[in-house]
């Protein structure tokens, strides 16, 4: 699938009716998650087949994604109840069938009896879970194979960002993505080099900002973030 | 909640031992159908917790036919590894409550999504 397809899908995914400003919930733009994915499948080969958690999913943007580009089985995460009811409604509604269709090139032109069930099928692959990421008790053991996440940036509570990383750390066994500001890049290789691990920024990215919440005065704000890798240590 | 979900969660209870197994209670549960993937399926066996698998399986009435342990599995027995595909991947419990068996907490599932949260007093 190319990366243009991909946004295009993602185009559709609903966002937060009313967004809570203590969980820093922005959406993740679809050129963002977009990018976000299409690196991680075809530079590391983390997607497709694999299981996946997106930690803090929100309206599902990045585990719709992850879905659409193959992934076995997709577990997204959220503390808030409202969000992940917006979620599954996306999930529901995603039309999985016409990216197949765009896919194979006009090969299903003829109408296809089981393509109104396709949807279904790619459905019961994301499951959704509400639970507090900062608690570390819900987990069971690490059994995922990649974590992806756009945590929030800790500009609310602080430090929530690096407690994302490190409970997706606890949860994936070959790698963790995640988004931040680039201007927390310096912190964050430091807090890296700290627990001695690997971590590359695979983009810089800019992720627009829409005026959401009463205290913001620009219509508009983009800010520069960063896509990055982390490796997951061998046990 | 589908059983491969329930195997990656455990009871957030403080009081709780680690790695407690979440008794199901379903009220409503719904099944469907998912394309049947062997790698896939094997890497997952290997990584679930066997007897918390078999016990909410037996939990759902989908609990026949799987092996007891493990080492029982096997993975070339397809009729077998359909079984236990079905009981992992293709029950769906939409309404019900995950239990902690230590401290009696219960968990509400609603639409299918388990929710673990904790009151502010049992943080």
């Amino acid at each position: 699938m190319k990366l243009k397809q991909l946004e295009m899908a993602l185009e559709d995914v609903d966002v937060f009716e009313k967004p809570k400003i203590h969980l820093e919930q922005y959406p993740t733009t679809p050129h963002l998650a977009a990018c976000f994915l299409y690196d991680a499948q075809n530079r590391f080969d983390d997607i497709e087949g694999k299981m996946v958690c997106d930690l803090g999913c929100g309206t599902g943007m990045l585990s719709i994604g992850a879905s659409i580009l193959g992934a076995s089985y997709v577990c997204g995460i959220d503390v808030d109840d409202d969000a992940l009811c917006i979620a599954a409604q996306n999930v529901g509604h995603i039309r999985f069938c016409t990216i197949e269709e765009t896919e194979t090139q006009g090969e299903k032109t003829e109408a296809d009896p089981s393509g109104s069930d396709a949807g279904d099928e790619e459905e019961t692959r994301i499951k959704m879970a509400t639970v507090a990421v900062e608690e570390r008790r819900w987990r069971a053991r690490a059994c995922y194979d990649t974590v992806i996440m756009n945590p929030p940036f800790g500009t609310r509570c602080k430090g929530m960002d690096i407690i994302f990383l490190l409970s997706g750390l606890c949860l994936a066994r070959r790698a963790v993505y995640s988004m931040h500001k680039t201007s927390t890049r310096e912190h964050l290789l430091k807090k890296a080099a700290q627990y001695g691990l690997q971590m590359e920024v695979l983009a810089q990215l800019k992720f627009d900002v829409p005026a959401m919440y009463d205290f913001h005065k620009k219509s508009n704000v983009v800010i520069e973030v960063d896509l990055i890798r982390i490796e997951v240590p061998p046990s | 909640m589908i059983l491969l979900t329930h195997n990656m969660l455990a009871s957030p209870m403080k009081e709780a031992s680690k790695q407690l197994h979440l008794k199901i209670e379903c009220e409503e549960k719904v099944e469907k159908e998912q394309e049947y993937n062997a790698d896939f399926l094997n890497r997952m066996i290997e990584r679930i917790d066997w007897n918390s698998f078999c016990a909410a399986a037996q939990s759902l009435d989908v609990g026949n036919g799987l092996p007891e342990s493990k080492e029982q599995v096997d993975s070339s027995n397809e009729e077998q590894m359909k079984k236990i595909h079905h009981a992992l991947m293709e029950v769906d419990v939409v309404k019900g409550s995950l239990v902690c068996t230590e401290t009696g907490r219960k968990f509400p599932i609603a639409a299918g999504i388990p929710n673990m949260l904790l009151n502010q007093d049992e943080l």
